[in-house]
């Protein structure tokens, strides 16, 4: 049986201006900043110093964590600092980049190209991590463990996500337009690296043009294993979990893993941007960044190497038009603002809005919560945004856990029908890291208790022992006296 | 009448006894010893004057010690303890120690160390490993900053930092 996903809102896309002129690789800028933590996880661990001369696609710093990417030099050159900068996904908090003054000479370290096919399963996930894959969509997850994770079991079904349900941002739109095969291609490969029998590429009924482009490569291709499948536009199909309940009708619990239900999801352009490694060895070093908002000249899709400055892409749009309310990374609805525009584009950022007032869903006064309940018919998780809302004012962390804060996807959507103008989403995105901390602390208390416990268990059992021995050599000394007298 | 009440004597009797015997004091200490250790921060640093969160929390149930003996939950475990026993919140006893605004662990000067293994025998947690005459550290994750293997140390080479100290050393 089918479970439609809960909630969801009708959002206008505001996708048309962006998608009006074909994607364009923009010129590498003098010098690159390239973040060692902008992926979810650890940092990747440097393996270049100061000064040392790289190439296009050299590996610059390991993944050396369960879950953490490698990095690649975006650009060739010399390697000018290793120190902290201010990054865009974390704000008054610079994060530790490797600095590369661009050379000019654009020499590239190609890897050679890697008969995939031949390569067992496990070896293939290592080889696609190597290329410091990381999921395209936005959240940078890395690739390599997602794929260890599913190859648990026996052959998971593939998801390719093209949904791309969120207002502003049309990178994948424009890449399915565009280079169809390529995502194809990293379809198979990741058919083959997860043993999968069946991949289904979704994409949202407000793509035609994509979806006719996809539709032609796969009937090019004649690989039975890959479907592609339209569904309905709702804010937040896209998202990981929601786009796996529109296509299986199975909710992912909220203690498990996709993996967990043999389901494995990937972003359209991760696929790409793996073919892309394994066929022309080049790694993960430039990703399609959107730019668009009623604030820029020249809206479009731009290709752009990692750690090109946003204000060069700005710049390569026409630059802004008219004076900016608010700059954005990724869409208008889960997006992050950023203070200002030399930030260097990560792996994660999929869009630049620079929006004017008009195109930002603004709030007026906050007003009391009057408890309609439109927030907890939009929410697609099915929490009760109005009851995490009160215990959220009075920092009421164990009812915060059992409503069930951790699972919200902070998706907006029940600050956008608030009729009292809540921002809820900001609420609960700042009452997350206490409730993390303290359910790390319990868990740390819980171990701990178990350690003192084995431990004192462990002196007890020594010093029985210890009784024991004695007591049967005073046994052997008494017997010893006496048959000896 | 008479029969009808000495009847229902009779069954008020037995069912006393058996509620009696299903739920002894012991066991009730027992099962209201384990729900105080479940609030307790399980630091082990005896700063409440027993030898660890346990037999603090056996204490707190039989009524010989207060909620308010434990610094390193401060004053949020006093009052967790406060809610459970049904009593007036307090805040934490300065005597038995200061409450810290941010959990420290113990670092070792590996270099200084000389493997004597005294804070190994000392670490309440096992969160310390090391041989006898080779350099001992501290497993960071596992350290509860109990503080305990500060003093025995003979040549004074460890000390509490904060765990960000610890991650940039």
């Amino acid at each position: 049986m089918k479970t439609a996903l809960h909630g969801g809102l009708r959002l206008p896309g505001n996708k048309q201006r962006s998608t009006q002129k074909p994607l364009r690789l923009i010129p590498a800028p003098a010098q690159v900043v390239l973040p060692l933590d902008q992926h979810a996880g650890a940092a990747a661990i440097p393996v270049v110093k100061v000064g040392d001369r790289v190439l296009r696609g050299q590996l610059i710093a390991r993944a050396e964590s369960e879950i953490s990417a490698s990095l690649h030099a975006s650009v060739a050159g010399t390697v000018r600092a290793i120190e902290p900068r201010p990054v865009p996904y974390q704000r008054n908090a610079p994060s530790t980049c490797i600095v590369i003054d661009n050379d000019g000479s654009d020499a590239a370290a190609s890897a050679a190209a890697v008969d995939y096919a031949a390569l067992d399963p496990r070896a293939l996930s290592e080889y696609i991590g190597n290329g410091g894959m990381v999921g395209l969509g936005g959240a940078a997850f890395p690739t390599a463990p997602k794929l260890r994770r599913g190859q648990q079991g026996d052959g998971p079904q593939l998801i390719l996500n093209g949904a791309e349900c969120e207002p502003w941002i049309s990178c994948d739109d424009m890449l399915m337009r565009e280079s169809a095969q390529q995502i194809l291609r990293g379809a198979a490969i990741l058919c083959h690296a997860l043993q999968a029998s069946r991949c289904i590429v979704v994409i949202e009924d407000d793509k035609p043009i994509a979806e006719r482009a996809m539709r032609a490569a796969q009937a090019a291709l004649h690989d039975e294993r890959i479907v592609i499948q339209s569904v309905p536009t709702i804010y937040p199909a896209g998202g990981e979990n929601q786009v796996i309940t529109t296509v299986t009708g199975l909710e992912v619990p909220a203690s498990g893993l996709p993996s967990d239900m043999g389901v494995l999801c990937h972003n359209v352009g991760t696929a790409a941007a793996i073919a892309r490694w394994i066929d022309d060895g080049e790694p993960l070093i430039r990703r399609i960044v959107t730019v668009t908002g009623s604030g820029i000249s020249e809206p479009g899709n731009l290709e752009a190497w990692l750690g090109t400055p946003m204000s060069e892409l700005i710049a390569q749009s026409g630059g802004y038009a008219g004076s900016i309310a608010r700059l954005l990374m990724g869409g208008s609805m889960m997006g992050l603002a950023l203070p200002r525009d030399d930030l260097p584009v990560v792996k994660a950022s999929n869009c630049l809005v620079a929006a004017l007032p008009a195109d930002l869903h603004l709030r007026g006064t906050e007003m009391p919560c009057i408890r309609c309940g439109n927030c907890s018919e939009a929410c697609p998780v099915m929490l009760l945004p109005q009851q995490l809302h009160w215990f959220a004012r009075s920092h009421d962390f164990s009812a915060l856990e059992s409503l069930g804060l951790m699972d919200c996807i902070e998706c907006g959507c029940c600050d956008y029908v608030c009729p009292s103008q809540i921002p809820l989403a900001q609420q609960f995105r700042d009452a997350k890291p206490a409730l993390i901390e303290r359910l790390t602390s319990r868990q740390q208390a819980l171990q701990a208790r178990q350690r003192y416990e084995s431990r004192d268990e462990r002196l007890e059992r020594i010093e029985a022992e210890r009784q024991a021995k004695l007591a049967e050599k005073r046994k052997a000394m008494t017997q010893n006296t006496t048959s000896g007298g | 009448m008479i029969v009808a009440i000495l009847v229902m004597i009779a069954i008020g009797t037995v069912l006393a006894a058996v509620l009696a015997s299903s739920s002894s004091t012991a066991q009730r200490q027992q099962l209201l010893t384990e729900r105080i250790n479940e609030r307790l921060p399980q630091t082990q640093c005896g700063r409440c004057t027993f030898t660890g969160c346990k037999p603090y929390a056996a204490a707190v149930a039989r009524g010989e010690a207060d909620i308010n003996q434990c610094p390193p939950g401060g004053d949020a475990t006093a009052k967790a303890l406060a809610d459970l026993l049904g009593r007036p919140p307090k805040p934490v006893d300065p005597r038995f120690g200061a409450v810290l605004p941010r959990p420290l662990v113990a670092w070792i000067d590996e270099p200084a160390c000389i493997g004597c293994t005294k804070c190994i025998q000392a670490c309440p947690v096992d969160a310390i490993v090391g041989a006898s005459k080779f350099m001992h550290t501290v497993i960071t994750a596992q350290c509860t900053g109990c503080e305990l293997c500060v003093a025995p140390c003979p040549v004074d080479c460890i000390e509490m930092r904060t765990v960000t100290d610890v991650a940039l050393s």
